[in-house]
């Protein structure tokens, strides 16, 4: 791709060095909250992605008019206005996971991640760089939200996207019982303190 | 003792930089302080509280804790042959040896994983081989049900160890009780094995020893506690009475292996005592705390069948005796400060009334109770230390 070097790593420093929850720890909550399932966890990355670029272009592009004493207004009115688009979109599209999802799609609103891109980078940057942050930003927090839900879905549930894998192996026939421990945003906790801790053993400049 | 020292000298060198076994080196330093008291006392950690070293200390812990371990195995033969009717025919000594085949896979089990786990970030921090598994590691095994699988004791175990010590820096600086993090993990991870009426006496023989119960699906058998949930008269006159009060002493009633003879407590509790290596005053107030908070239950909510429980039965329940002895008076764990000891130990017991009172769904609230009180204890001590300060300054003040 022929992207400048700024714009490449405006795209990729928010995956690893940068991560939004692992290095900023911002949107923890949401991390906790729809993780305990894989589908639920893919849906709510993937919205969050969608919001966080799409806001980061609008806010861009009207960056030079908006008024700085109302800007965090501003920034909640676009913010909720894409929250309740992708909101409807999944109920229209996907009832079930929507359920799932409940009031933490409409939380995307207060997610820190969204305020903190806009007001970090979009109210200085052209809309093509913002956008490439929202996408990074947001993959950044999906790669996260996927990983934590894999273990806690393998081990809390015994199944993958809802596939049991744990009984086609066989393993509850030799004893094999599902952690309930994994079911609980406790879990969530311990497993993304596991990556942080695995992540800032590799990478030396992270550590403080 | 000679030939032990002589032959420890022998294979020393092996060991040491550039020898053959360098790589054991952590292994071979934890069995050696464990045989012989070190010439070298170290000079800052854990050992600063007191002369002996720490290994000592968790040596007199260990045999104290042995009665315990000894009336539970007992207890476990028993259970076992009252389970499958044949009491009477069954002498002591194979009930015990029933117990003793069951119990031992745990105990070795729990001592492998948490010893390997010790042993491998030694080795991989390049430090001395902490000591303080010493106590958790039999500690897991008497807090657990008979019932308890030992794949979920090594999970159980492996977690506690690395994530209530190591990542806080291993002995000394956890702050919440390592045995009890392990059978948190259980209670909370695998409901099914630690709590309910089936997991409490064993029903298959092993090596040939115990007796099987028939009809093990319909056999169930609660702990004293989970009958006083369901409503049923623990002692007395009534004809369904569940247990003597002699039973409860020496607690021949099904429950977690270690924990049901409040006789055999009691004599790790004097030894303990006796040796000054736990506080008398976390002790006490833990047994004041859970008396006074029973006796207000009594009088006030005479609907619930558990705030019935007359208090000095609420002590001789389930973990209760366990926790307060072995448990509270862990001196990491536990508020160092001794105004703080009190409202600490005062908090435990008072806590775990609490927990057993109001919430049906924990028919036991030592275990939680106790590690709650372990994270406010720094806090505790805070306030203590804080009130002394500004007490001494005010007389500074006064005096001017």
């Amino acid at each position: 791709m022929g992207l400048s070097k700024k714009n490449k790593e405006a795209l990729t420093a928010p995956l690893l060095k940068d991560n939004p929850v692992t290095v900023q720890v911002l949107g923890i909550c949401s991390a906790l909250a729809v993780t305990s399932k894989l589908e639920p966890a893919v849906v709510m990355g993937l919205s969050v992605t969608i919001i966080v670029s799409m806001a980061n272009v609008i806010i861009s592009l009207i960056r030079n008019t908006i008024p700085n004493r109302i800007r965090i207004i501003v920034q909640l009115v676009v913010v909720a206005a894409l929250v309740t688009l992708v909101s409807e979109v999944l109920k229209a599209f996907a009832y079930d996971v929507s359920v799932q999802l409940s009031v933490y799609i409409g939380l995307i609103i207060t997610n820190c991640i969204l305020m903190g891109r806009l007001e970090a980078f979009a109210m200085q940057n052209k809309p093509w760089p913002s956008f490439l942050d929202g996408i990074g930003n947001g993959l950044g927090y999906a790669m996260i939200l996927v990983i934590v839900a894999f273990f806690r879905e393998l081990f809390g549930s015994g199944t993958l996207f809802n596939y049991p894998v744990v009984e086609k192996l066989g393993l509850y026939d030799c004893g094999y019982l599902n952690n309930g421990l994994m079911l609980m945003t406790p879990a969530a906790f311990i497993l993304i303190a596991c990556i942080v801790w695995y992540q800032r053993a590799k990478d030396k400049s992270l550590q403080e | 003792m000679k030939f032990l020292r002589n032959y420890l000298n022998k294979v020393k060198p092996s060991f040491e930089e550039g020898g053959k076994l360098h790589a054991f080196r952590s292994l071979f330093d934890g069995f050696e302080t464990f045989l012989f008291v070190p010439n070298d006392t170290s000079k800052s950690g854990v050992n600063i509280h007191d002369a002996i070293d720490s290994k000592r200390i968790m040596s007199i812990v260990v045999i104290s804790l042995v009665p315990a371990l000894l009336l539970g195995m007992y207890n476990i033969g028993l259970q076992n042959a009252i389970a499958a009717g044949v009491a009477d025919s069954t002498s002591w000594f194979s009930m015990f040896l029933f117990g003793l085949a069951v119990t031992l896979p745990k105990i070795v089990v729990s001592y492998a994983v948490g010893l390997g786990i010790e042993f491998t970030v030694a080795q991989w921090k390049n430090e001395e081989i902490h000591e303080g598994f010493l106590v958790s590691g039999i500690l897991i095994p008497m807090i657990v049900p008979v019932g308890c699988p030992l794949w979920i004791l090594a999970l159980a175990t492996a977690f506690a160890v690395i994530f209530a010590k190591e990542v806080f820096g291993g002995t000394g600086m956890n702050i919440v009780n390592v045995a009890l993090v392990a059978r948190a993990f259980i209670f909370f991870a695998y409901p099914s094995v630690i709590s309910g009426d089936a997991v409490w006496v064993a029903t298959e023989p092993v090596f040939g020893l115990g007796a099987a119960v028939e009809n093990v699906d319909a056999y169930t058998c609660a702990t004293a506690l989970q009958h006083a949930v369901n409503g049923a008269p623990l002692a007395g006159a009534a004809p369904d009475v569940v247990l003597s009060t002699q039973d409860m002493l020496f607690g021949f009633m099904p429950g977690s292996i270690g924990e049901t003879s409040v006789v055999a407590i009691a004599i790790g509790a004097v030894i303990l005592l006796w040796t000054g290596v736990a506080s008398w005053r976390i002790m006490f107030s833990v047994f004041a705390g859970g008396i006074l908070m029973a006796m207000l239950f009594g009088y006030t909510m005479p609907e619930n069948p558990v705030a019935q429980i007359p208090a000095w039965q609420h002590l001789i329940l389930g973990g209760f005796c366990f926790g307060a002895v072995f448990m509270a008076t862990d001196p990491v764990t536990s508020a160092r400060t001794e105004t703080g000891k009190y409202i600490y130990g005062l908090g435990i017991g008072a806590m775990a009334i609490i927990i057993r009172v109001l919430n049906p769904g924990y028919p036991e609230g030592m275990m939680l109770a106790i590690l709650l009180m372990n994270v406010t204890a720094p806090f505790i001590d805070y306030c203590v230390v804080q009130s002394n300060i500004s007490n001494r300054a005010k007389r500074l003040t006064k005096k001017k």
